[in-house]
């Protein structure tokens, strides 16, 4: 791979150059081919360099992939992966820091997982190559970064995933915060400064942005009464307006507060540091969105 | 004249006096023909095969009555269409049977084919049978995509035909994954990625075309020319209109589509080729009667007087028909019945198509 990240060190000496393909910089080119082996029954996994560079093919993923089981009814399965960075990385710009999941997560046909935690990395990847159907597998650049504790569990061959669940990183009773990707050690980090102020926060890892576990959510807002939807991506029409839309349909009665929505900024991804800052969520703008939701918010003048 | 000059060239090798002499019933004999081809080939970086054809009698009857057989099934459907029975996008490929009939003949069933909207016909030529696509066109559960797909998204797993795309020039790179996995599991086989002129210049073929010639995938890239993307002419859309020169260090053909057994000749030599050195395109110069769909009449940018001139001289089916004649495989009576012989079959279809109902909404979301 061209790719400075080097997620696919040592799989050309495992697996050998009929398995594990270089390819030039053709993303259409590319993944039209890799949908079309998988209609033959093989299981291909495109590593895109960036999510951003999907877009390039994304004809491919969506009317190609996503939508071929059920336009043939049935006859045609498409069994890919399609997988590689997600989101911002540090001063990459307006065209390297997109985060592709609301748009991924808005096509019937797909499946599109987002892992945050080394277990998740590893147990979700499996069950997405395992899975008949075209799975979007977003990862992030920067988390690529980070070591997280493992059990012997999570390193035996066999371990997996399921597709469609959340999981509680952290149990609370006083509001909940969902994340996906990088946002959830944010989360957890909000959740512990929080908790030296008396509100206990509940962090759901959604691990699956399509299918969303809408139970898993519901039943944690049922418990807590408030939520805050966190998310890098721009805000309109994000992760977050979908799981306010489900609590709403199906936990209303349960709210005490207005649903709170941290989001990236509505502009493209600027390149100076400080602004670019601005752009995504920080630890202090959970807290301070947790702690609107729980009625302890400073008075507005004062929250520059 | 076209029947006389054949005869001319045609060397010794035709059907046994005695077989003229006996009382006859059309032809089923698969004693070898050869018979020449309309125009030589014309290549691009390799050398064309022959323009002598083997076929056989049973061959060309069997060639006569596939591609009676799609015309009729078109034709149906343009009825249909003005009925209102059929709705949406309806593509029709009448004039251009003999690319999906000669391609049939070179190949087998474990090679792959894989076209964009224009799909009815190879459909059936795949195996695929007629209630199932009216049934699909009109939305019905007896349809082949149980009404899920329509007119442009017909697929036939079993025979390796792989739809029927919406989708301008998709599936070509599609069709080059088909391929590499045939080479991943050593299969010998190679597939058939069908697209018009229109296509031709999309960028994703030659992305495909690059990687297919890098890992010598056995993809052979056929582009039914029938001269118009839409409404538009070849010579307004694409700076080189030479199809088969498009593959620049990729070889090419061009073929002369509207000749069944120029098709098959061409599809046999592209797949050995294909099989050994990786891809090549072939260029079918054919036609198609009806506009790009239901919805264009198809005489706003051409004139009447091309289509019918088209259809005098080089209609596929008037082809094959003179060939039979001029050998006399069969009576013109004897193909007339043929010809009745279908369209009843093409009218028990629809007829069976009618009485298959739509699926209720509980199948909206479930297979």
């Amino acid at each position: 791979m061209m790719c400075s990240i080097q997620i696919t060190k040592g799989l050309l000496d495992k697996y050998g150059p009929d398995r594990v393909l270089d390819t030039p910089i053709t993303e259409a080119g590319f993944t039209g081919i890799a949908v079309g082996a998988a209609y033959q029954g093989l299981r291909p996994v495109v590593e895109f360099m960036t999510f951003n560079f999907s877009m390039q093919a994304i004809d491919h993923i969506i009317n190609s992939a996503a939508k071929s089981n059920y336009m043939s009814a049935g006859q045609i399965s498409v069994p890919i992966v399609f997988r590689g960075p997600n989101g911002a990385a540090a001063g990459v710009g307006a065209q390297h820091s997109q985060c592709y999941a609301a748009w991924y997560a808005h096509v019937p046909g797909l499946k599109v997982l987002a892992p945050y935690s080394a277990e998740d990395a590893r147990g979700l990847l499996k069950s997405a190559i395992r899975d008949p159907d075209p799975v979007v597998f977003l990862e992030n650049e920067l988390l690529y970064g980070e070591s997280f504790p493992i059990s012997a569990e999570v390193l035996d061959s066999s371990f997996s995933l399921p597709i469609g669940k959340a999981k509680i990183e952290r149990e609370g009773k006083d509001i909940t915060i969902t994340a996906y990707s990088k946002m959830v050690g944010y989360a957890l980090q909000a959740a512990e400064i929080l908790s030296k102020e008396g509100i206990s926060a509940e962090v759901i890892n959604l691990r699956s942005i399509r299918p969303l576990d809408r139970a898993a959510i519901n039943a944690s807002v049922r418990k807590t009464n408030r939520l805050v939807t966190l998310e890098e991506g721009f805000p309109q029409h994000g992760v977050g307006s979908e799981i306010c839309m489900s609590v709403v349909e199906e936990s209303f009665e349960y709210l005490d507060a207005p649903v709170e929505r941290i989001a990236g900024a509505d502009v493209p991804m600027p390149y100076a540091a400080n602004l670019e800052r601005m752009a995504v969520p920080q630890v202090d703008d959970i807290v301070r969105a947790a702690k609107r939701a729980c009625y302890r918010a400073a008075p507005m003048a004062a929250t520059a | 004249m076209a029947a006389a000059a054949l005869l001319r060239r045609i060397p010794a090798a035709r059907a046994p006096p005695t077989a003229l002499m006996a009382a006859r019933t059309i032809s089923d004999s698969t004693a070898p023909l050869t018979i020449e081809t309309s125009v030589p080939f014309t290549s691009h970086i390799v050398d064309p095969p022959s323009r002598d054809v083997t076929t056989t009698p049973a061959e060309l009857l069997t060639f006569f009555r596939d591609m009676s057989l799609m015309r009729r099934m078109e034709i149906a459907a343009d009825s249909l269409y003005k009925a209102k029975l059929i709705r949406g996008f309806c593509h029709l490929y009448d004039g251009q049977e003999a690319v999906a009939v000669g391609m049939e003949a070179a190949i087998t069933r474990s090679d792959s084919i894989i076209t964009a909207y224009r799909d009815h016909c190879i459909y059936l030529a795949r195996g695929g049978d007629l209630v199932s696509a009216f049934a699909e066109l009109m939305g019905r559960q007896a349809g082949c995509s149980r009404g899920k797909g329509g007119s442009m998204h017909f697929y036939k797993k079993d025979a390796n035909f792989y739809g029927g795309h919406g989708i301008v020039g998709a599936q070509v790179p599609l069709g080059c994954g088909l391929a590499f996995a045939q080479k991943y599991r050593k299969e010998e086989t190679a597939t058939f990625a069908l697209y018009g002129d229109g296509a031709a210049n999309q960028g994703q073929l030659f992305e495909a075309l690059n990687i297919s010639a890098l890992w010598k995938l056995p993809s052979i890239l056929v582009c039914e020319n029938n001269h118009y993307g839409m409404g538009t002419a070849e010579w307004r859309a694409a700076k080189s209109p030479a199809y088969y020169k498009r593959g620049d260090y990729v070889p090419g053909l061009k073929v002369d589509g509207m000749d069944v057994l120029a098709v098959k000749q061409a599809c046999k030599f592209a797949k050995e080729h294909a099989v050994a050195n990786g891809p090549i395109v072939l260029e079918m110069d054919t036609y198609r009667y009806h506009g790009h769909s239901m919805s264009d009449p198809g005489s706003t940018y051409r004139t009447r007087d091309e289509i019918s001139g088209v259809r005098q001289e080089r209609d596929p089916i008037e082809r094959v028909r003179k060939l039979i004649l001029a050998h006399d495989l069969a009576t013109p009576a004897e193909l007339k019945d043929t010809e009745k012989e279908i369209r009843k079959e093409v009218d028990d279809a629809i007829a069976k198509a009618k009485v298959s109902v739509a699926f209720s909404v509980l199948f909206l979301v479930s297979l």
